[in-house]
């Protein structure tokens, strides 16, 4: 058995590739529950199918998938430039942090316009996050994959400091929390009784809006040229400076919308653990979703799912409730390995060099008369 | 019989390399292998000198049956071998890059080595100080190291792949002159080319190779270069070996004393650059290869900015403009990496027109909205016209073949009509039927009142196409002359940065045009 390149890149597995790592993930975390003393099925039962079986939990789902689709329409215009930006979580938490800031100093303001300024305020900070190592980028050609990801702990270290310091309930039993905020600064529900926001509304536009952009744009065709060969983009004419400033203010634009989304909608405060590492899992939602808007649509779906099965697993299975991360790490593990059958196929003999369709026929040819 | 090859097949995912190939070399033969690039020539080689294993087949080696394990055996037996890729570190000099490549045994000590590679050198005229850096070198002169070092062993057979490719005028001379040298002592060689005017020079008989399999055998010297033209490339061909002279007009394209610092340590220094392209006139510009020609490109294209001088287009200045506002003027750019720069190859063929394209056609201005309706039947026609071998508009650039994706892209840029058009390498590991198709449509958008530059290693093609000739080296222009005034050796010595050459030393070097026109 060997592994050999093959001729074309495999479109069947390109798409089956991700089936292909979730059944692993199954397999896997079905003998993963057995090591522990559960019983495997049940426990799959319980984390992926229990959490979303009733209409309640599975309006709990869209809430998890709000923040997680936001982030992963941004990254996705970056990872299809090929910019790899890993900072969706620092933008998030530092859009949070000033959109929550926002929101406490208009908590005693009324009017149509205090819920927009949140908003705007938090998609602006998150463009003003990316904005950092998008300068650098630019300007000094730092990597901006270790720039994002120093950028996360920095804000991450910004929010801490906020919820001890300026931005605490004066009146919070000196808990690291900010107040509740205004009725006025929170998203609309769509429907009473649930938790879900308008947001996921915003979400789905932006969805439409990148792949329009993508498909029937030249902005979106010379990102994606910039993605696939930067000489060839450079050679065009393409603006590679601005293309790269143009994919990093998006995505940290669609993170600071994500920010928004939570804190201003479900969550209702500032806390110390807002995020739940929703930049983190839009990667793999992109991944997941081959870098298309259908796919990352769907993909949000499953990772929404694995933050509602942990919250279950707590609490039906008595497990800790970070087997969420576990499931997403697995998730990501199998489908980079999967992902190589792409590119290669799994030969188990020597002799089927000569089955191949193009040697057959090449065999077949009839020599040439001289 | 030194080698005989019997019904050697090996076969790649996809092609067949080699079909049923047989090959028999004498002693002292000088033993040409020709054929079209992707004729399977480099991997016959390879199989010979182990490097490659064979599927099937048969070699024997002094009349016996051997299999070749790897180069280290094959060197044990007395074989050769220069690749078109040398594999020597520049860091390292002459004679410790031979050390590396020998066992201590074969060597004894390094002075006893040193004495070895000067007196061989005498012997075959291959004059090398053994103690300079190879960086240093000349290309040619590394060449001679990599010939050097399979001299010091007892060699039957030296393989050589397209050993002239990268060499000038002069130094292919030389190099016949060493082969015929050492062919006459015995050792068989084995010389790959396409070129047919060397092969008729040097060896003794040829295989050719079309596809994977050989198409016949031949003693050059009693067989016309378009009879071996026709078995190296199908009988249907009809090989140009003349174009009409363009009529000049008025002045396009004009660089004056420009100085363009380079961009890395590698980069070429463009120093005192001056030339103009006139309406219907294509200029040539020969040259080894880096010696400034991708940063002349570059500077014309957009993508790098002159640190002084002028440059103007139709007599306005350009030389702050990028590629976009200079394509828009009408700047046409086909660059030497076509899979690297002039085309993407994970996209359709219809998206690879749009690269360059968009700036005339396929998007509604303001809101860049593409309209992939009217691309798609723009690359439909470019296909027809051009005909592109491609499944459609929708094939990718990476499942087409060099040539053909090199036919595409050329078509898109003579689609947009442009006034000045660029050409670095038009026909660069293009098959002889593509480059001949491609040449017609570069004299036909000369003859419609475009100005052309046309920069190639390749002399042939130069000759037949160019109204003007000129050269590059060291990132210094040469003086650029109507074709007649410039033969070939003068060519050649402005090849190697002999600028002050003129035509007055014509009749020493007759021998060399006549070869090169002889196709």
């Amino acid at each position: 058995m060997r592994i050999e390149k093959r001729l074309h890149d495999s479109k069947v597995m390109l798409y089956a590739s991700p089936l292909l790592a979730l059944l692993l993930t199954l397999l896997s975390g079905a003998l993963m529950f057995a090591l522990l003393g559960r019983a495997p099925l049940h426990s799959l039962y319980i984390f992926f199918i229990a959490p979303v079986s009733e209409l309640y939990g599975l309006s709990e789902l869209v809430v998890k998938v709000t923040p997680l689709l936001l982030c992963a329409i941004g990254l996705t215009l970056c990872f299809k430039a090929k910019i790899w930006n890993i900072g969706a979580e620092g933008q998030f938490v530092f859009a949070a942090m000033i959109g929550g800031a926002v929101s406490l100093q208009l908590s005693e303001s009324q009017g149509f316009w205090v819920l927009p300024t949140v908003i705007i305020s938090g998609a602006l900070a998150g463009m003003a996050w990316a904005a950092i190592a998008a300068l650098l980028l630019t300007r000094f050609g730092a990597n901006e994959i270790l720039t994002t990801i120093m950028l996360n702990y920095i804000a991450v270290n910004l929010l801490l400091w906020g919820v001890h310091g300026p931005l605490k309930d004066p009146n919070g039993m000196n808990f690291p929390e900010s107040a509740l905020f205004a009725a006025q600064t929170m998203l609309p529900v769509l429907f009473d009784d649930y938790r879900v926001t308008i947001a996921i509304l915003i979400a789905l536009f932006m969805l439409v809006v990148i792949w329009v952009l993508l498909g029937r744009t030249l902005l979106g065709f010379q990102l994606r040229v910039m993605g696939e060969n930067h000489n060839a983009a450079r050679f065009a004419g393409f603006k590679s400076n601005a293309l790269i400033w143009f994919v990093l203010l998006f995505s940290g634009a669609m993170a600071g919308l994500a920010a928004v989304s939570e804190i201003n909608g479900p969550v209702g405060q500032l806390i110390p653990t807002l995020s739940l590492g929703y930049g983190y899992a839009a990667i793999i939602v992109v991944f997941m979703g081959r870098m298309h808007p259908l796919g990352i649509l769907l993909a949000s779906f499953l990772l929404g799912l694995t933050y509602l099965g942990g919250e279950m697993s707590q609490m039906e299975l008595e497990l800790p409730k970070s087997i969420t991360g576990l499931f997403q790490g697995m998730l990501l593990f199998y489908l980079l390995a999967c992902d190589l059958l792409i590119g290669y196929r799994v030969v188990f003999s020597n002799r089927t060099l000569g089955k191949h369709p193009a040697i057959a026929a090449a065999v077949s040819t009839p020599p040439v008369s001289q | 019989m030194r080698l005989e090859l019997l019904s050697v097949t090996k076969a790649y995912p996809g092609c067949i390399a080699n079909d049923a190939v047989s090959l028999k070399v004498e002693p002292g033969e000088i033993h040409a292998l020709l054929g079209e690039n992707g004729a399977g020539k480099s991997t016959l080689m390879k199989m010979i000198y182990g490097v490659v294993k064979p599927d099937s087949g048969q070699m024997t080696w002094n009349d016996r049956e051997v299999v070749i394990s790897g180069p280290a055996q094959a060197r044990q037996l007395g074989m050769g071998m220069v690749f078109q890729h040398f594999s020597l570190f520049e860091t390292l000099t002459v004679t410790e890059n031979i050390a590396l490549y020998l066992t201590p045994a074969e060597y004894g000590t390094m002075a006893l080595l040193r004495e070895r590679i000067v007196a061989v050198g005498e012997e075959y005229g291959l004059a090398i100080n053994p103690d300079r850096l190879v960086h240093t070198l000349s290309v040619g002169e590394q060449q001679r190291v990599e010939i050097i070092r399979c001299l010091l062993q007892d060699i039957q057979l030296l393989i050589l792949d397209e050993p002239t490719a990268v060499l000038t005028p002069p130094e292919v001379d030389q190099l016949i002159q060493v082969l015929k040298k050492l062919a006459r002592k015995g050792c068989s060689i084995l010389f790959i080319s396409h070129k047919l005017h060397e092969v008729n020079a040097l060896c003794d008989r040829a295989t050719i190779l079309r596809g994977g399999k050989v198409t016949g055998t031949c003693i050059p010297s009693e067989t016309s270069a378009s009879q071996m033209a026709r078995l190296m490339l199908g009988n249907e061909l009809e090989l140009q070996d003349s174009m009409p002279a363009g009529n000049a007009g008025a002045t396009r394209l004009t660089l004056n004393k420009i100085d363009v610092k380079p961009r890395d340590t590698f980069g070429i220094h463009l120093r005192d650059i001056a030339l103009t392209l006139n309406a219907g006139e294509i200029l040539g510009l020969a040259g080894v290869a880096g010696n400034g020609q991708d940063e002349l490109v570059d500077l014309i294209n957009g993508e790098l900015f002159p640190d002084s001088g002028e440059l103007s287009f139709d007599g306005k200045s350009i030389a702050k403009l990028g590629v976009q506002a200079r394509r828009k003027l009408g700047l046409g750019v086909v660059p030497a990496d076509r899979i690297g720069r002039g085309a993407v190859a994970n996209m359709t063929l219809i998206e690879n027109d749009l690269l360059t394209g968009y700036v005339t056609h396929g998007v509604k201005p303001g809101i860049n909205w593409v309209s992939w309706g009217g691309l798609r039947k723009r690359a439909a026609e470019i296909i027809a016209q051009y005909k592109v071998k491609a499944t459609g508009p929708e094939a990718t650039a990476r499942s087409l073949s060099g040539g053909n994706l090199q036919k595409f892209i050329i078509g898109r840029e003579v689609a947009q009509n442009p006034k000045v058009l660029v050409c670095f390498h038009p026909t660069w590991g293009v098959d002889v039927g593509a480059a001949n198709l491609i040449h017609q449509q570069l004299i036909a958008l000369r003859d419609s009142g475009a100005a052309i530059l046309i920069i190639s290693e390749d002399l042939d093609e130069l000759y037949l196409l160019a109204d003007k000739l000129g050269a590059i080296c060291g990132g210094q222009l040469s003086p650029i002359r109507a074709k007649a005034e410039v033969p070939l050796a003068i060519l050649g010595q402005w090849m190697t940065g002999e600028f002050d050459a003129v035509a007055t030393q014509t009749n020493s070097s007759n021998m060399n045009v006549e070869a090169a026109h002889a196709h």
